[in-house]
């Protein structure tokens, strides 16, 4: 049995320890907003308490860059959600934080190849599962055991390349795929479920192209976590975990303009005191 | 060409296990068929979906395979471009994007098959090589080349099939990145690349019968571009002439006017390529070149 199986075959996660990692993870955001204006706040909350699962719980090792299984943040815009969490691990500084977005740092809005737990560039969107497509395909080519976990945004999914991606990953079984789905519900121009509303039920799209499929409430640490590890293994898997956006600070759920702005510094303050322990 | 492709890729693949073919929905012809029987499962068929060929690419190689990606030049490079851009050249990935078929030519199939601004697009892409082999034999070379370089992503352009032998008598061997003299002479020198080579050729005999000293010149690396050879060349020639098989814009007639300017050069230089614009004819090649007012004695005619 390796350490996979092991992970995987545990049936509870340590929640409370989770809910408290994804509080900290917010108020890091937040206090980098004071920093830098340059950042996307909304998407990397709706996304956090899924990425925590996926390096705590999921993935063989917890030092990002050194791990055995991989994390391709193909919704590049929520990056901050990642770099927070590659922080705790060690793999990023307080330095790189310091110096983001600035001449002489190496973190940028986007993941960048190169940095240290970034193994592929993405920020244009529908590339991410693509690349995971392929880096699936060669670890089974080259016999290496290893999980490629994936995170796309749902405006995302309405890209071409991301339904080319499916397809092929299902073609080809890679059952060594999971993919997530933030369907936060808000693109630019509005809500996803009224621009594009035969987008949904979204998992009977993943279950048409062959893969397996879940849908959770992707706040909820305990329902990630079962939905991969109950996941058949002879096929990928996409997760679609039902989010808010902005979730954690009640004046950015929901409201679009939080997608790109930084709060001011009364707006920092009164998140910061609101800030709680997001319950599923 | 495309033959020449595959048998030196299959060649290659039996000492390298990391080379792969990543196809979408081409026919596989000649030895890129036995290369699918003796490696399946480093051959994948995409199907009719060029993003995914590409992004698959990206993900083999940043695990550390050789990828190659092989379908018609206008859906190797136009249809994906993006993930070219991203996934290959932003990243660095040593993957080759093969295009059959560039220029014009797929001449009885229309403009959307025409890739007469291939060159130009991929040399626009910070971190991408482009090669044009101009005949069988330098596509042979420049595929063993490719099957061993590691430094980062190609675009190769090739013809499709019955292009002559051009090379058997050249004066240079095949260098990456370097000028080929095919034939070396004193008055006019042409530069060329792919297999309009051949139209520059017949140019070339027509003014030696003239009593001119030619040299033809192989220009298959684009990029990086051999700039102390083009140097050299409009220096040692009174009469310089470019003669490609793309559009005016972004190509190596550009360059060689840019590189002429900025060195002073002063033998007389003319540039011919395709049209800026899409010509809804039908033929041969050679009768789509010539729709583009490129042949031999329409290039003699201008040149006088």
């Amino acid at each position: 049995m390796d350490a996979s199986t092991a992970t995987l075959r545990r049936n509870s996660i340590d929640v409370a320890a989770a809910r408290r990692r994804c509080l900290g993870y917010r108020r890091r955001i937040l206090d980098i907003s004071q920093q830098v204006g340059a950042l996307h706040i909304a998407p990397a909350f709706s996304c956090l308490e899924a990425i925590d699962t996926i390096y705590h719980e999921l993935m063989r090792s917890r030092r990002g860059h050194s791990s055995q299984d991989t994390f391709l943040m193909s919704k590049g815009h929520g990056c901050m959600a990642q770099y927070v969490i590659l922080e705790d691990h060690s793999v990023l500084t307080s330095d790189d934080f310091a110096l983001y977005c600035k001449p002489g740092g190496r973190l940028g809005g986007h993941p960048d190849y190169g940095v240290p737990g970034i193994e592929a560039s993405t920020g244009s969107l529908g590339h991410g599962l693509g690349m995971a497509v392929g880096m699936a395909y060669a670890d089974r080519l080259k016999r290496d055991d290893r999980t490629i976990y994936t995170l796309m945004g749902d405006g995302e999914m309405q890209e071409g390349s991301i339904w080319e991606a499916f397809m092929m990953a299902g073609n080809l079984r890679l059952n060594k795929l999971v993919a997530f789905a933030d369907v936060n519900d808000f693109q630019g121009l509005g809500r996803t479920s009224e621009t594009h509303p035969f987008f949904y039920p979204v998992p009977e799209k993943a279950l048409a192209f062959g893969w397996d499929a879940a849908e959770v409430n992707g706040h909820d640490h305990q329902a990630i976590f079962d939905a991969v590890a109950g996941r058949r293994t002879d096929r990928p898997m996409l997760v679609v975990c039902r989010t808010v956006k902005g979730k954690g600070v009640s004046y950015m759920e929901n409201v679009p303009i939080w997608h790109y702005r930084a709060p001011n510094p009364t707006e920092y303050q009164q998140a910061i005191d609101a800030l709680a322990e997001v319950s599923s | 060409m495309r033959n020449n492709f595959a048998e030196t890729f299959f060649e290659a693949s039996k000492r390298d296990p990391r080379l792969c073919l990543v196809v979408a929905d081409i026919s596989p012809a000649g030895a890129i068929d036995k290369f699918r029987n003796e490696f399946p499962d480093r051959f994948i068929n995409t199907g009719v979906a060029e993003q995914i060929m590409i992004g698959m690419c990206a993900g083999m190689a940043l695990r550390g395979l050789r990828p190659f990606a092989y379908t018609i030049a206008t859906f190797a490079l136009f249809r994906p471009f993006e993930m070219i851009r991203d996934d290959l050249c932003y990243q660095n990935l040593p993957v080759t994007v093969v295009g059959i078929g560039g220029g014009v030519t797929y001449s009885t199939l229309g403009g959307t098959h025409h890739a007469q601004e291939d060159v130009a697009i991929a040399c626009a892409l910070p971190n991408m090589t482009v090669i044009a082999p101009c005949d069988p034999a330098e596509t042979r070379i420049a595929t063993q080349w490719l099957t061993t370089q590691e430094h980062g992503p190609v675009y190769f352009r090739l013809g499709k099939a019955g292009e002559p032998d051009l090379t058997g008598n050249a004066v240079d061997p095949w260098e990456f990145g370097k000028l080929r003299y095919l034939s070396r002479g004193r008055d006019i020198c042409i530069l060329t690349y792919g297999p309009i080579a051949k139209m520059a050729n017949d140019v070339a005999d027509a003014y030696r019968a003239k009593g001119r000293s030619v040299s033809v010149v192989s220009v298959h690396t684009l990029k990086p571009l051999d700039v102390e050879g083009i140097v050299r060349a409009l220096h040692d020639h009174e009469q310089v002439v470019v003669v490609e098989e793309l559009s005016p814009y972004g190509g190596l007639g550009p360059r060689v006017k840019a590189i002429a300017w900025d060195t002073k050069a002063r033998c007389r230089l003319d540039t011919f390529a395709l049209d800026d614009a899409f010509h809804h004819v039908y033929g041969s090649h050679a009768e789509i070149l010539a729709a583009h007012g490129l042949s031999r004695d329409k290039i003699i005619e201008r040149l006088g």
